[in-house]
């Protein structure tokens, strides 16, 4: 699968004509979302899409309220056999306490690339949805019962996690087998 | 014409003395506020001033300050400029030249679109983060959690107020008073003040008290917008959790009360109710110079 990348500094020019490279406020916010979701549209049908924040200079809690917690809830309410996956990347350490703080305060969580090339995921995830993530994201592909002796319980409670990281855009459901985002082409 | 003097030194705390004396006169009073003794004014102070301006009917009178130095300071501060066209004024003042105060980090500067936002942001980063990585001795990583705090503070203005404020920056010496540096942000408007912008949402507490103070709990403490939207609200909770970890001052000030974040190296108290009403809402950051244990 071809991977798709949108430059979220090139959105946030684009969507408010100005030269800063700072996601301040909750209009630019909501604007970049809108051109987001847009192109997001376009690549949908299961595929990963990289967000990538490496070229943004400042951040507030408003914009990163709008243009990463709303793309998560819009994205969790899609239909989960056409709805596309989002991988963050470039978002610096500077920036990642208040990202995982908006995401916390929802709920919600994301997978994040960060410099060091190695997955991650941020926010609010239970200890077994962490395990069984890492477990996938190890093996790359996995069915529950690949998982289920490892993780210490029956081949159905592994399966539900793997359900509810799936809807939650976490992992992605193939039509065999649970795969990990960071899987194959979006590894630089 | 009721004569309504201006305190010599002019911040958040002496502030009210201004509106103590407003406060005996009717609404459609005509007013002369005599700043000819005036020789400090903090942000806060000359923020709220112009705020205050707005609220009147009939345009206020004012005499500027006799002294030169604090008239000159005022005009390097851009007062004038938004002065006078909210009082009728009457004395000499400099007209404001481009150089800058050297402690200035922004000038008083007009808040009412998002794009204000970002144009303050944009203009102060680079001296923010100098004064705040040299003078105040904190680490890199605060500049971005600056420009944030800066950022949430005047999108309150954008949001929630209905008309325009203003904002300044400056960096103090406070030798004498606390043996450090300070950076204070003020960030004042006359709009509709936090106890009406909740009500306007249908977010106000079910509790058969409810006044300006509880009003300010809510808003700036529990985090209620008047937006029901679940993300709302996190701005001053970012604003706290950012001053928390630095040791910063917030006091937040709507209608006839105030809420203060205190902080060990200052002797504030956390609440103030039953003050003279102010319209809008008056918001006061104060960073202070890190030291060591």
């Amino acid at each position: 699968m071809t991977p798709h990348t949108i430059d979220v500094c090139a959105v946030l020019r684009s969507a408010v004509n100005q030269n800063y490279g700072n996601l301040l406020t909750r209009d630019t916010g909501m604007a970049v979302r809108h051109q987001i979701e847009r192109e997001l549209a376009a690549h949908r049908e299961g595929g990963i899409t990289s967000l990538d924040f490496s070229s943004i200079g400042m951040m507030d809690y408003s914009c990163a309220d709008e243009v990463v917690a709303k793309l998560l809830v819009l994205l969790q309410n899609d239909d989960i056999t056409r709805g596309g996956y989002v991988v963050f990347r470039g978002i610096g350490d500077e920036h990642l306490e208040l990202v995982e703080s908006v995401l916390t305060h929802h709920g919600l969580a994301l997978v994040c690339l960060c410099e060091d090339g190695i997955p991650r995921l941020i926010g609010k995830v239970s200890d077994a949805e962490r395990r069984a993530w890492d477990m996938v994201r190890l093996r790359g592909r996995a069915v529950p019962a690949d998982l289920a002796d490892e993780f210490g319980f029956g081949e159905e409670i592994v399966a539900r996690v793997l359900d509810d990281l799936s809807r939650r855009r976490l992992i992605r459901r193939g039509t065999d087998a649970f795969q990990a985002l960071d899987a194959g082409d979006l590894v630089q | 014409m009721n004569v309504i003097t201006v305190p010599s030194s002019l911040d958040d705390q002496t502030f009210e003395q201004v509106l103590e004396q407003l406060a005996l006169l009717p609404p459609d009073a005509r007013v002369l506020f005599d700043a000819r003794f005036t020789t400090w004014g903090s942000p806060f102070g000359l923020t709220s001033l112009l705020t205050l301006a707005q609220t009147f009917t009939t345009k206020p009178q004012l005499i500027v300050p006799e002294k030169d130095d604090t008239v000159s300071y005022w005009a390097r501060a851009r007062f004038f400029e938004y002065a006078a066209d909210l009082f009728e004024i009457s004395g000499k003042f400099p007209a404001a030249r481009a150089e800058r105060e050297s402690g200035t980090l922004l000038e008083i500067t007009p808040v009412s679109r998002s794009d204000d936002v970002h144009t303050v942001v944009e203009r102060i980063k680079d001296k923010a983060a100098h004064i705040i990585t040299q003078n105040l001795h904190l680490e890199s990583r605060a500049v971005l959690g600056f420009a944030m705090t800066l950022s949430e503070a005047c999108q309150n203005i954008v949001e929630h107020a209905g008309r325009g404020g203003w904002v300044a920056v400056q960096n103090y010496n406070w030798k004498k008073r606390l043996g450090r540096h300070v950076v204070q942000i003020a960030v004042c408007d006359a709009g509709m003040g936090i106890r009406a912008s909740l009500e306007s949402g249908n977010r106000r507490p079910l509790t058969e008290r409810w006044d300006d103070g509880l009003a300010l709990e809510t808003a700036v403490i529990q985090g209620t917008s008047r937006f029901p939207d679940h993300g709302r609200g996190q701005g001053f909770k970012g604003i706290r959790g950012y001053l928390n970890k630095w040791q910063g001052k917030l006091t937040v000030r709507s209608g006839t009360a105030r809420v203060t974040m205190v902080q060990p190296w200052d002797e504030d108290v956390p609440r103030r109710d039953g003050l003279s009403h102010m319209p809008g809402t008056q918001l006061l950051i104060v960073i202070p110079e890190k030291v060591e244990k």
